[in-house]
């Protein structure tokens, strides 16, 4: 079907390559270790978390409070010196039903990933979670849920220290 | 301003396909040699060269930009290479744009490829890392879950149904059936093929996404002067724009894409386009989802908030409708080689408004086009205005 001077052709290769071993095969091994820093405002948000409390920032300037919080509002380009507690309640801005892996491969109960309003936050001011205990199907936008926390001992100052939301 | 007009004066591609023997540098050769063949140039002739590329994930190679730049002709010559995620196809000709504009050249190659299937297993997995590494990352996400929470906010926010949004998916893969270099072009495929394909993370099913590709797409550009001696049906870039909104994405609303806005804003002032609902003739925003092209539809002031789909629903976006959209069968259709994605919109364009797309020939005598690329973590937008 490719024709003209202004299109060329390519050597397409079947996926029954990869099934045939018709392939020469190397691994390679990348190094990928990372001591990353998660900076002053998400450390301050990861000790707050060990603590069962979801903090954000409130920008004194534009008097936006945000979360995660941050040393700095991006649209008032200002430092913020202001943590509050917010509460672990919130509201479903939107989510999904995810049937695949990031391989694509199946999976039979959906993941449920969401964006939580946090109440005590800005409107629209949420934070990338998952929704559990719940009937996938019952899951709405607007839906209000609450974080289900791991116990103070397992927790470990990571955004895994909230589990999941589950309906309030 | 003191700019200097620009034209694109040829343009070539390869094929694009799921798996391709090809190397990304021989991609890139067999694409820039169609577009010097297109134009009766040589690589000679040409002052510099931009190349765009996305992730060097995909390759697995630090700095692919210099891997590739042999295969663009670009030792011995200015060479720059840009990357803004998906937004990188319309990004690269903006780039060779003010290379000529500015006067520093007369004659500049500009060359996207992508060769994603290196990838092993998924190219996916080459997205994974675009997510907090503290906040969100330790979540496992997959680059799926941003599209469908933004098509789901999308649609509850505007009550837009998932019969409405397969229009899109339809269209656009029917007219790549036109297109000879298209991966997934299909003359038959209905609304009920979209809605009975694979949930994947719904909203988002199998047929609502654009393919894995391979693939090279190169346009040349020229200064007045030098562009009225290759050829009599020079094609202007008339406008120019780009932005980043910010990247706390979780933090603004996902229903509408403001970033577009500011772009295709900066761009119709510099074409001094007043009314784009008028005044542009054919649309290719970047579609590889199909929410995504009326999100982009919406951004670019084509059509109100929520109102896109009517466009499909009324046959407007068809080629022999008010404004096609998509004419070549879009990233849906044609494929999605990330940056050569972007740049094959350009590419369209530049056929569609020299007469020259043969069976994708849109009716009339399109005067104007427009054509768009998104990227990043919903937040890039590239913007690119041209005419006769």
């Amino acid at each position: 079907m490719v024709t003209g001077n202004r299109y060329r052709a390519l050597n397409s290769l079947p996926e029954s390559a990869f099934h045939d071993g018709k392939l020469l095969y190397t691994f390679d091994q990348l190094n990928t270790h990372y001591a990353w820093d998660c900076g002053v405002a998400i450390g301050e948000y990861l000790a707050k978390l060990r603590e069962g409390i979801i903090i954000g920032a409130t920008c004194s300037h534009c008097h936006r409070t945000m979360v995660p919080p941050r040393l700095f509002c991006e649209y008032c380009f200002r430092p913020i010196k202001n943590f509050i507690p917010l509460q672990d309640t919130g509201t479903i801005l939107t989510f999904s039903l995810c049937y695949v892996t990031w391989d694509v491969q199946r999976i039979e109960i959906p993941e449920i990933p969401a964006v939580i309003a946090i109440d005590g936050a800005s409107e629209n001011h949420g934070i990338l979670h998952k929704i559990g205990e719940v009937d996938p199907h019952a899951v709405h936008i607007g839906m209000r849920v609450k974080a289900v926390w791991k116990t103070p001992e397992e927790r470990s100052g990571d955004i895994t220290d909230i589990l999941y939301f589950r309906p309030e | 301003m003191g700019l200097r007009k620009v034209a694109v004066v040829g343009a070539g591609m390869t094929q694009f396909v799921r798996r391709a023997q090809e190397t990304p540098r021989e991609l890139v050769f067999k694409a820039v040699r169609a577009a010097l063949d297109s134009c009766e140039l040589s690589i000679k002739d040409i002052d510099a060269v931009c190349l765009g590329t996305a992730p060097d994930t995909f390759d697995g190679v630090h700095m692919n930009g210099e891997y590739l730049s042999d295969g663009a002709g670009a030792f011995g010559k200015p060479y720059i290479r840009s990357y803004v995620g998906g937004g990188t196809g319309v990004f690269v000709p903006i780039q060779g744009w003010y290379h000529v504009a500015s006067g520093l050249f007369d004659l500049v190659l500009v060359v996207a490829e992508e060769k994603m299937s290196s990838y092993y297993p998924h190219a996916q997995g080459a997205f994974l890392t675009i997510f907090d590494h503290t906040t969100e990352r330790p979540l496992k996400p997959n680059l799926l879950w941003i599209f469908a929470l933004e098509m789901n906010r999308y649609m509850s926010t505007y009550g837009i149904t998932k019969e409405e949004i397969a229009q899109v998916s339809v269209l656009h893969k029917r007219n790549a059936a036109d297109h000879p270099a298209a991966l997934l072009g299909d003359k038959n495929i209905t609304v009920k093929d979209v809605l009975d394909s694979e949930v994947l993370a719904w909203p988002v099913q199998r047929l609502d996404v654009s393919p894995v590709s391979d693939g090279a797409v190169a346009i040349i550009l020229a200064s007045e002067h030098v562009a009225r001696r290759i050829t009599d049906k020079p094609i202007w870039i008339e406008g120019v724009g780009w932005s980043l909104d910010t990247a706390y994405w979780t933090n603004r609303d996902l229903a509408y894409p403001r970033y577009v806005e500011v772009a295709a804003r900066m761009a119709y002032e510099m074409a001094g386009i007043k009314e784009p609902r008028k005044e542009i003739h054919i649309a290719e925003p970047y579609d590889p989802f199909d929410y995504k092209a009326l999100h982009h539809i919406e951004g670019l002031q084509l059509a109100d908030r929520g109102k896109a789909i009517e466009l499909y629903l009324s046959g407007s976006a068809r080629r022999d409708g008010n404004l096609p959209i998509c004419p070549s069968g879009g990233l849906l259709g044609v494929g999605n080689p990330i940056a050569a994605a972007g740049l094959m919109k350009i590419a369209e364009l530049f056929w569609q408004l020299r007469g020259e797309a043969d069976k994708r020939q849109v009716a009339g005598s399109p005067q104007k086009g427009i054509a768009q690329a998104w990227g990043d973590l919903m937040q890039v937008g590239t913007v690119v205005i041209m005419g006769k």
